[in-house]
């Protein structure tokens, strides 16, 4: 029982409804308090449940029920600094339901929808993340390419930085799922602000979309081809971009940061800067994966990388969150990336397989890949 | 004595107008906006706000026609430019060393009256780097000076007697801030400190940095690396005995004591004044007024309001 749940069942009594009345709007949801979390519902149920996705904790946690009230509670522990996604899944009779926790506001958004968000203790939003009124605003562009090697056309959008001027050269960053990172990572707000801040160079970004997500982004060498040998020219005809690899980069995150380092390995030397969020790295030593047949060219690529690490690139930057499936996965790319010579660096953090989580990472990749002038920036 | 206005950034609180007033200056005006790099042409906001004839000395895009047509000037001042950046990484590396140890006994407990002792004079190997640094500075700086003679070269003479002619025409020079030593190289390399004579300067942010005795780039929380204030290079020394710093309530933790304890003791005796949106600095024959409140970082570790500095 937590210090909040005490003080409301005074002494084990099961509370009134006016005296639940007033424990909810006394209180934010869920409460922290003691490095954990508790979490409440309020509303007739079987039976509820919170349904996460912190890889070795069971999925879905009982609530328990206080009396015969219509409150129930869960308490777990929440180390600081974690952002945890959940929803609650609702039981009466045979009808189950998962919702948002009505008691929290806090949401996050993907392309299923949106989740409920735990905010453990000494986690804060970056403000970076956030609209700034003062801070200079970039462009997007749409264009659509029709590509030989995928058969068929793709549509990405380019990012100019404030202040763009034709006649500078800028480095390039193309990034995977390009959309879903615009829409459920804030990423035009991430870029103008770490700009406007000197922090990371201007760069162009290139937000790019697949067609068959699964096919195009696990390990496909048409899909690699496209991007080095199509989407490239594209953009050097049309955009001022630094003749440099140093000056390229790749991003994607989960099957995109697999295309990314697929494609940076299938063209050494064209693309300096990786930045690799939750890779979906299956590989198995011995046997075979078990994961779905979209994964098998990807086991295939990683089983490879392993055995005969190259260098696809200068420096990469990794990040995975703590709580991921894919943790053991991306721990495990650490020791080759780094055998190969590149520069690397790896972030761990408390948080899932989520858009906000790769979001929240982008200040430090970026201004490690892309340093910005701010030291000698004095407007 | 020159007339001389340092000013905060002014992009939200514009008081380049107000300073030019006080000067009771009110013909034409020189603008030096070579901070501002490729963007150094764009004066609309400037003149917009000063409604007045304002002369561009174009020190950015005369510097750029100078390289290329004295590409061995170029490649020189590329050289020296490596050799400076090389420099500064084996200053950079002493110095979080230094500073490390010196934060470390900062806040160390102990024996206060071994300690004070330790920590004095580990300040004391973190200024005397400093020094260090500003002496192979000079000493690179004279070394180019002396091989290449820049002044004495055609294409940076015809340049420079183009500025001379429309620094003849205007009543005072405005410097504006920006990349810090982009704008430092321009103004050495057309000699500005001699060319501008005893005309009135009002600079702001980056450009009050640089007329200053020593330049320091300072930010304790940048994204990467520990956030190590160091010396850039000597200023143009149009002012002595402050160190402004811009954005210092974005840049600097100034609530956190060791810190500006720490910043104002190495920089002593050298006032570390923040210099934030609205700052306004007056030179005077009594001293620097402000117009507005002043403050100094204290070597006790607090922000220190003053009358005049």
């Amino acid at each position: 029982m937590t210090p909040a749940l005490d003080k409301l069942l005074k002494k084990g009594r099961a509370p009134g409804a006016k005296r639940i009345d007033e424990f909810l709007r006394e209180h934010s949801f869920p409460i922290l308090e003691n490095s954990g979390v508790t979490f409440v519902y309020r509303g007739e149920a079987d039976e509820i449940l919170l349904q996460h996705w912190i890889f070795g904790l069971p999925s879905a946690q009982p609530f328990h029920r206080i009396g015969e009230t219509d409150l129930w509670y869960f308490h777990m522990e929440m180390p600081a600094e974690s952002r945890v996604e959940y929803k609650l899944e609702v039981v009466r009779g045979d009808n189950r339901k998962w919702i948002l926790d009505p008691l929290n506001p806090h949401r996050a958004h993907d392309p299923f929808g949106a989740n409920s968000v735990c905010q453990g203790p000494g986690y804060e939003r970056p403000e970076w993340t956030l609209e700034q009124p003062a801070t200079r605003q970039g462009t997007l562009e749409e264009f659509s390419l029709t590509s030989r090697a995928l058969k068929g056309a793709r549509f990405f959008r380019v990012y100019c930085p404030a202040r763009f001027r034709a006649r500078r050269r800028y480095p390039l960053l193309i990034i995977h799922d390009g959309e879903d990172y615009l829409r459920y990572a804030q990423m035009k707000t991430v870029l103008d602000n770490l700009v406007h801040r000197f922090e990371i160079a201007p760069l162009i970004a290139v937000f790019s979309q697949p067609g068959d997500r699964l096919r195009e982004y696990g390990a496909d060498p048409r899909h690699a081809r496209y991007l080095a040998e199509e989407l490239m020219p594209f953009l050097e005809e049309r955009f001022p971009l630094i003749p440099d690899p140093a000056a390229r980069g790749l991003m994607g995150a989960s099957f995109g940061a697999v295309a990314s380092l697929f494609t940076a390995s299938e063209y050494p030397g064209t693309f300096g800067r990786l930045l690799i969020q939750s890779g979906s790295f299956v590989f198995a030593d011995i046997g075979w994966h078990r994961k779905g047949l979209e994964f098998d060219p990807v086991a295939q690529f990683v089983n490879r990388f392993r055995r005969n690490p190259t260098r696809p690139s200068e420096k990469v930057f990794v990040s995975c969150g703590m709580y991921e499936s894919l943790i053991y996965e991306n721990r495990s790319l650490i020791p080759l990336l780094q055998k190969t010579g590149m520069e690397v660096r790896y972030l761990e953090n408390r948080d899932g397989h989520n858009w906000e989580n790769w979001r929240d990472r982008c200040r430090d990749a970026f201004s490690w890949l892309f340093p910005g002038p701010l030291w000698m920036m004095y407007e | 004595m020159r007339d001389l206005i340092l000013l905060g950034p002014q992009a939200n609180q514009p008081r380049v107008a107000e300073a030019l007033r006080r000067l009771e200056i009110g013909g034409t005006v020189c603008a030096i906006t070579a901070g501002w790099q490729e963007r150094a042409g764009e004066l609309e906001a400037l003149r917009e706000h000063l409604g007045r004839e304002v002369l561009h000395l174009q020190l950015y895009q005369r510097t750029e026609d100078i390289f290329e047509a004295d590409p061995e000037l170029f490649q020189a001042h590329r050289y020296r430019q490596n050799r400076l950046r090389e420099l500064q990484q084996y200053y950079r590396q002493r110095l979080s060393r230094y500073l490390e140890v010196s934060r470390w006994l900062a806040t160390a407990e102990g024996d206060e009256r071994l300690l004070s002792g330790e920590r004095r004079d580990a300040l004391g190997v973190v200024r005397q780097l400093d020094d260090h640094h500003l002496h192979r500075l000079d000493a690179l700086r004279q070394e180019f000076e002396e091989e290449w003679r820049p002044g004495q070269r055609a294409a940076v003479r015809k340049q420079t007697r183009e500025v001379s002619r429309l620094l003849s025409r205007c009543e005072a020079v405005l410097v504006a801030g920006g990349h810090v030593a982009v704008l430092l190289n321009r103004l050495r390399l057309f000699d500005l400190a001699r060319l501008i004579g005893d005309k009135p300067v009002i600079a702001w942010s980056g450009g009050a940095m640089v007329m200053g005795e020593r330049i320091v780039l300072f930010h304790d929380n940048p994204p990467q690396g520990p956030g190590v204030a160091e010396v850039l290079e000597r200023g143009l020394g149009l002012y002595q005995g402050l160190l402004v710093l811009p954005h210092a309530r974005s840049r600097l933790r100034l609530a956190d004591p060791v810190r500006v304890s720490s910043f104002a003791s190495r920089f002593h005796p050298l006032h570390a004044v923040p210099m934030d949106d609205g700052a306004f600095l007056q030179r005077t024959a009594e001293g620097w007024r402000s117009v507005g409140e002043l403050y100094r970082m204290s070597r006790g570790g607090g922000l220190e309001r003053v009358d005049h500095l």
